[in-house]
């Protein structure tokens, strides 16, 4: 896309196009400034008269469930991400359409994996038109080098939703790759050989699509519960051999760092926490599933332990550290958005108190409010901040486009949103002057943590004032962001070409940033 | 004729290979791969320029393989390089970091020292963050023979350039005769200790001695050098007290891992073996009225077993201990550091001297006890220590007499 005529200047300085895949679109406005009106979006009417009066709504194959789902070209297919880097599903739906000769197919996933790379062949063939969700590795480079038919488009957990909710994306066939589910189309995540927890990243999908087909490896007779995905919304279901590569669905992330730098910025930004009173008995908390973030809860269990007191709720990505701090009583509810571990899957099975959420209760712009802004302090992390607080996640300094934002953007809406990152990665500063890509404004975050230093966001008095005295590093963004050059030097000023390649969406639809393709 | 420098291994980080080749004609000819081109490949040509016209070289080939090398890392890679290839004396020094020629003292504390293999860069980036007591850059058994001369430019260049915030800057040379020819690449560049390793006559001290004087007459450096010899074989612990004694030697250590192959005995976590040895060290290091500094603990996956081992060691007489991972460091400093029981008697100590020297008297006794000289200077020692790992607030005897 070149048309510089339908570039516009945001709220937030930065040039993004009016016009996105031929569709109009709003520039970023603000926190909180853009209201749409209206009514939300209204799936189709259905009739009960019209599916099976046994309630087996058993179709032979997954293309033949594609095919009665009125498969053709330019329809908009969702898939989600609770098998991670295990996931079989979404491929094979593309290796199917490409065998029936569809075309322009945009594929929104509620996130990609590297399991998804090779998806790239039916982007460069035209099978799929672009991608609406996230972009990572090779998915990103691809998207980077300009080589995408259409503009990927970026969005949140809760942009997702959103975006479902409002009709920015009418989904043509949504399909669930489910761990458990009966021929009715109730499923789970919590039982069968697939078990990844929970299915919350579908559930506007089973409620708004066209078309829902529900996969799964494990079928159950009627009744399956919990039915996190409830069969009343279901068309076709569909037994397959296998949905999921179990130890990729819980795989990798959730080790405690070993890297001792790590374990001091986890460190310093637990005393952060202690010192600036957030914790205290009743609090409440979201860490992620990173190395640095995962030893912040433990420090955080550590400091509960020793002072007697409990947290009220902990939001997940929940894994064993956070299911130990359950079962020990130091924390009294998980709310869980998705499952990193398989002592997650079992906690979330066994424990009433192990709560199943979605990005509607969470994180939803559409919703009558949502839980990430009831948290206490969130912990995320960040490829580059800038001297006015804004912070990257899809970007890398070279200008490439690597990671999806997930619920990144909703829960910087939380009362104080902290930031650990290294002052410099190799040689490359993280605290910049200006970030590469902004996707999310400095006014939402308040604390960057790096082993060098903790800057506050000026418009946080009153954090200021709570550790002043403190024997913490506390210095300015500027300060850290001088030191951070000290030691690498100035770096130059990227240069891309204006073809824009991607958007990145705020939370509430408007187009906070574009990415450009990289020059080569 | 070419040459390389540096590494560009799977694993290696902050790091570069630098490839030359001299050239007849043609210019100099630069080629960089590096995964931060985007941002710093003009800074990196141009360091490579700069580098080159310093060593006079009008055609060459270079290849630069980056993987986020700092500037001060970069050039000790080019340097090495260049000289393999061209026979020259001179240097290119990256500029010396103010903070980074403050002399350190005597008797400053050591209670941590981190030891840094001194050809690995990522290792140094952020070992100041850690707030070792000292670094020690080593140039001995953690680089490969074929390395040292790179090592020691780059251990140069950091001492110049890289910032390891308070820790004070120590050199472990290699066994003499090669040690002799480190102290040329440290010794002008504000280097505060040198460890020499495997020592067993204050010969070896005077040689070194003789060595450092001479190259700071050349150079005009005028820090004092401290020196810390490693006692690791039984002649060294026999002959530790001359050692102790020697010109500018500031604290003896044990080197454990050699000790015991020379002993022909295993290491083990309790140590019975190496007690004898233990105790000399300290014995002689006390003797002589210098700090004894215990061997490093090799499991660093076993915290517990570490503390154990520092409160032993504290329990002999040792003052400090060498840390080969920085999460060694916080354990290694709380249990050297003063206990409370000790902190509260030496207070009383020094209450009860500072009254009695107020009135003038002579003798002083705490309850049934003699305080003479050398327990007050002890109690001030764990004072000052407790002040200084945030168990004592410095003001605590006002505070205590309000």
């Amino acid at each position: 896309m070149e048309n510089k005529d339908t570039l516009v200047e945001n709220a937030i300085g930065r040039m993004v196009p009016t016009v996105v895949n031929g569709k109009p679109e709003v520039p970023y406005q603000g926190v909180g400034k853009y209201r749409p009106e209206g009514r939300k979006f209204g799936p189709r009417i259905s009739s009960c008269a019209d599916f099976p009066a046994d309630g087996n709504k058993l179709v032979s194959t997954l293309k033949q469930a594609l095919i009665q789902s009125g498969l053709k070209d330019g329809m908009t297919i969702s898939t989600h991400h609770h098998f991670r880097n295990g996931d079989l599903v979404a491929v094979k739906i593309f290796d199917i359409a490409a065998e029936l000769g569809i075309k322009d197919l945009v594929w929104f996933p509620s996130a990609s994996f590297e399991c998804h790379a090779p998806l790239t062949k039916y982007l460069e063939d035209g099978t799929i038109h672009h991608i609406e969700g996230s972009m990572n590795g090779q998915l990103g480079k691809f998207t980077s080098a300009g080589k995408m038919k259409g503009v990927g488009v970026l969005r949140s957990h809760g942009g997702r939703y959103q975006a479902v909710q409002d009709g920015e994306v009418q989904i043509d066939i949504a399909v669930i790759a489910a761990p458990s589910a009966d021929s009715f189309g109730n499923a789970n995540g919590v039982e069968g050989l697939a078990a990844c927890g929970l299915l919350g990243f579908a559930l506007a999908d089973s409620q708004y699509a066209d078309k829902v087909i529900v996969v799964t490896d494990n079928l159950v007779p009627f009744p399956c519960v919990p039915w996190h995905i409830q069969g009343n919304y279901v068309d076709h279901v569909v037994e397959v051999e296998q949905v999921g590569i179990p130890e990729k669905i819980v795989s990798g992330t959730t080790e405690v760092t070993k890297s001792p730098d790590r374990l001091l910025l986890a460190e310093l930004t637990a005393k952060f926490c202690e010192q600036a009173g957030i914790i205290r008995d009743g609090f409440s908390f979201q860490a992620g599933a990173g190395g640095t973030s995962l030893s912040i809860g433990i420090y955080f269990a550590e400091m509960l332990k020793a002072k007697g007191m409990k947290a009220r709720f902990a939001r997940g990505g929940s894994n064993k550290y956070l299911v130990e701090m359950l079962e020990a009583g130091l924390v009294e509810y998980i709310l869980d958005g998705q499952t990193f571990d398989l002592e997650g899957v079992k906690s979330m099975r066994n424990n009433p108190n192990h709560v199943n959420t979605s990005p509607f209760t969470s994180y939803n712009y559409h919703g009558k409010g949502n839980f990430a802004q009831l948290l206490d302090v969130v912990i995320l992390g960040a490829t580059e901040v800038d001297v006015n607080f804004n912070a990257n996640v899809v970007t890398h300094s070279d200008g490439a486009l690597l990671h999806g934002i997930g619920g990144w953007q909703n829960c910087l809406f939380a009362k104080c949103t902290i930031l650990p990152v290294p002052l410099f990665r190799d040689r490359i500063p993280v605290i910049r002057e200006e970030v590469t890509t902004i996707c999310g404004p400095g006014e939402l975050i308040d604390v960057i943590v790096t082993e060098r230093g903790i800057a506050i966001n000026p418009l946080r008095t009153d954090l200021l004032e709570k550790v002043k005295g403190s024997d913490l590093p506390i210095k300015t963004i500027h300060e850290l962001k001088e030191e951070a050059e000290k030691i690498c030097g100035i770096p130059s000023k990227q240069i891309f070409d204006d073809e824009i390649v991607a958007v990145v969406k705020w939370v509430d639809g408007t187009i906070i940033d574009a990415i450009r393709k990289l020059r080569s | 004729m070419i040459a390389t420098a540096g590494n560009n291994g799977e694993k290696d980080r902050s790091d570069c290979l630098v490839t030359i080749e001299l050239a007849q004609s043609g210019g100099v000819r630069i080629e960089v791969k590096s995964k931060v081109k985007a941002l710093f490949g003009e800074q990196i040509e141009s360091l490579c320029h700069s580098v080159l016209a310093h060593f006079s070289i009008q055609h060459a080939i270079l290849k630069i393989e980056d993987k986020g090398a700092l500037p001060f890392v970069m050039a000790a890679r080019l340097e090495a390089a260049i000289k393999q290839v061209v026979d020259s004396k001179l240097q290119y020094l990256p500029e010396m970091l103010p903070e980074n020629s403050k002399p350190s003292l005597a008797d400053q504390p050591r209670i941590s020292r981190l030891y840094l293999p001194g050809n690995t860069p990522s290792m140094m980036l952020n070992a100041g963050i850690h707030k070792p007591n000292g670094v020690i850059l080593d140039l001995e058994d953690s680089v490969a023979v074929h390395k040292k001369n790179e090592a020691r430019l780059l251990v140069r260049n950091a001492l110049r350039s890289h910032s390891f915030m308070s820790a004070e800057r120590m050199v472990r040379i290699n066994q003499l005769p090669m040690g002799l020819i480190d102290l040329d690449y440290v010794v002008p560049h504000h280097v505060n200790l040198i460890l020499v390793p495997k020592c067993e006559s204050a010969a070896q001290i005077h040689s070194i001695n003789e060595k450092i004087k001479a190259i700071q007459k050349e150079s005009g450096a005028k820090n004092p050098i401290w020196l810390m010899p490693i006692i690791e074989s039984a002649l060294g612990v026999v002959k530790s007290y001359e050692i102790a004694q020697a010109d500018n030697v500031v604290a003896l250590a044990i080197g454990l891992e050699d000790y015991t192959a020379d002993l022909g005995v295993s290491r083990t976590n309790e140590g019975l073996e190496s007690l004898f040895a233990r105790s000399q060290v300290v014995n002689s290091s006390k003797a002589a009225g210098i700090q004894a500094i215990d061997s490093v603990f090799s499991d660093v996956g076993n915290n517990i077993a570490l503390m154990e081992n520092v409160k032993a060691s504290k329990a002999l007489g040792f003052e400090g201990m060498g840390c080969i991972h920085p999460r060694q460091i916080p354990i290694v400093h709380e249990n050297f550091a003063p206990e409370e029981k000790e902190i509260a008697l030496a207070k009383r100590i020094v209450t009860v001297y500072n009254i009695a020297t107020e009135k003038g008297l002579g003798a002083v006794s705490l309850g049934t006890k003699m305080i003479d000289a050398p327990v007050v200077k002890r109690a001030l020692r764990t004072i000052d220590q407790a002040i200084a790992f945030g168990r004592l607030d410095k003001n605590w005897s006002e505070l205590e007499s309000e």
